[in-house]
């Protein structure tokens, strides 16, 4: 145990479903309380909170709970905390928080995530849809062109690896045959149904080369990281997992004016911080908002070379719960649901305590790699039980 | 009446960008000191800061650097299936229009294909579509 350095302790997760009733605060509760107990840890004891994207007005169902609500919900004291959307994705939140407790800002921080999209797409007068009349910002240079979701602006993204690199449809479905597979061991996944390679092969295509089950799920759920500082873990009750290297890059925050996904540099600025190499991971959980990102992110790694991430997954046994570099063992956000990012982390987590259950990896893992985002903006995490 | 396309916001940087098409013209903000264009249009150049930066036309001609057919109907001004590239832009290095490819088969677009920028006009805005060139 280092003073300096940034540790997870408790981790927590609400129920995963669609269409909640539950208030999306009491959702965050639900996480709140469950990384508490494993953290041993009391709210008096929290000083910090960071989240991603904050409260997002006009959009309540991307992001109903922000961490001034938080805050002032739950009678945090805090002496730090962080909460925005522009930052390098999802677990750039975990990474203000890891930098905030180096610092000596903080002991012990709540990074969480809340999503509320499935039941904001059942109670639009509640939580109402997004606009898009008039749009400014990013969307003016994508919705009039029909290019409205992301899975059309990773769909190009894919489409560059068919054609430049003979990426196939069968080498794409081990990601999301999978996921599909590890969630039905998952007794939280939203999806706990396996998937055929047939299946898969005839769903509708949603936008080309990504069919139906190359995209996550909306889902309403909340999971919680507690981020406590070296020097604050004789308070911590679980083992504790140390961030031993985080890195997160944008080259610009675009869909098509960055020349490349940012996987691919924030993989390589990972290595720079840790004394660890691919080698050495035991498990990796990867963002896979769609199926290609996690392809991408492989590659972005250094597990396998740029344009060889289809080959590198062909088959399925390599990245399979029982194989030698274990993916999403969660079930991802194609099986588990569209956690968004934080699941990355919390599964991480789950693997290295080897508290997994049905799901746990063999071989007493100390290393995992959890991502999130990819495509403008990526963010990388290494974690160690030492 | 037919449902009008998600359509931008009109501003003092996007304005030429989105109406250069009532003269037939693809305007892109480009940078007087150094040349280097700036897409999207903002009134300083992102290579060199100069804020001498004004709009300029361009042949309107490009190359499909990558393409999805969306099959989903996100929008109802959208008839499914239909194409959106993303394009290079000829005489624009480093600048590329996220567009549709219209007037041919959805499936008949491929990376390297030629394009032409057409005009869609809605609600005052003309939105720069692409076709496929010979």
């Amino acid at each position: 145990m280092t003073v300096d350095e940034a540790y997870i302790s408790g981790i927590g997760q609400s129920e995963i479903a669609v269409k909640q009733k539950r208030h999306p605060l009491l959702l965050t509760l639900d996480a709140v309380r469950e990384a508490l107990d494993e953290a041993g840890l009391g709210i008096g004891q929290i000083d910090g909170v960071s989240t991603y994207p904050g409260r997002v007005p006009a959009f309540l169902g991307f992001s109903p709970v922000g961490a001034d609500e938080l805050i002032d919900a739950l009678g945090i004291r805090a002496r730090w905390y962080a909460g925005g959307g522009e930052i390098t994705s999802q677990l750039g939140a975990v990474v203000a928080a890891a930098t905030a407790v180096r610092a000596g800002l903080a002991r012990h921080v709540i990074c969480f995530r809340t999503v509320y999209e499935a039941a904001a797409l059942a109670r639009p007068e509640e939580y109402p849809p997004l606009r898009r009349d008039r749009v400014d910002g990013h969307s003016q240079w994508f919705a009039p062109f029909g290019a409205i979701s992301a899975a059309n602006w990773t769909a190009q993204y894919a489409m560059r690896h068919v054609k430049r690199y003979g990426l196939t449809r069968e080498q794409l479905a081990q990601i999301a045959l999978t996921d599909r597979a590890n969630a039905c061991r998952n007794p939280r996944a939203l999806v706990r149904e396996p998937l055929t390679m047939d299946e898969y092969l005839s769903a509708r295509m949603i936008s080309s080369p990504l069919c139906l089950y190359d995209c996550d799920r909306f889902t309403d759920a909340s999971t919680v990281i507690i981020v406590s500082a070296g020097g604050a873990l004789d308070e911590v009750r679980c083992t504790p997992v140390r961030i031993a290297a985080m890195a997160g890059t944008v080259e610009r925050h675009s869909w098509d004016q960055a020349e490349w996904m940012a996987c691919y540099p924030t993989g390589a600025e990972l290595w720079k911080h840790a004394d660890y190499k691919p080698a050495d991971v035991d498990t990796v959980q990867l963002y896979d908002g769609f199926s290609f990102q996690a392809v991408a992110w492989l590659e972005s790694l250094g597990f396998c070379g740029v344009g060889e991430g289809g080959r590198f997954i062909e088959g399925g046994r390599r990245i399979a719960l029982d194989g030698e570099l274990p993916l999403n063992t969660f079930g991802g956000q194609i099986g588990a649901g569209r956690l968004h990012g934080f699941g990355f982390a919390h599964e991480a987590v789950v693997q290295l305590r080897g508290k997994g259950g049905e799901r746990q990896i063999a071989g007493d893992p100390k290393v995992a790699v959890a991502t999130s985002g990819g495509g403008p903006l990526a963010t990388a995490l290494l974690l160690a039980r030492d | 009446m037919a449902v009008t396309r998600p359509l931008p916001r009109l501003d003092a940087d996007n304005r030429p960008f989105w109406t250069g098409g009532a003269e037939g013209r693809l305007l892109l903000h480009r940078c007087q000191d150094c040349k280097s264009f700036v897409h999207p249009p903002r009134p300083v150049c992102r290579y060199c800061l100069s804020e001498n930066v004004v709009p300029e036309a361009v042949a309107g001609t490009g190359v499909v650097d990558s393409f999805t057919v969306n099959h989903q109907k996100f929008h109802p001004a959208f008839e499914v299936p239909y194409v959106i590239a993303r394009i290079a832009i000829d005489g624009a290095p480093g600048v590329y229009l996220t567009s549709n490819i219209v007037g041919c088969p959805a499936d008949s677009v491929d990376f390297g294909d030629r394009v032409k920028v057409t005009f869609l006009q809605q609600d005052g805005v003309w939105l720069p579509l692409f076709e496929k060139l010979g």
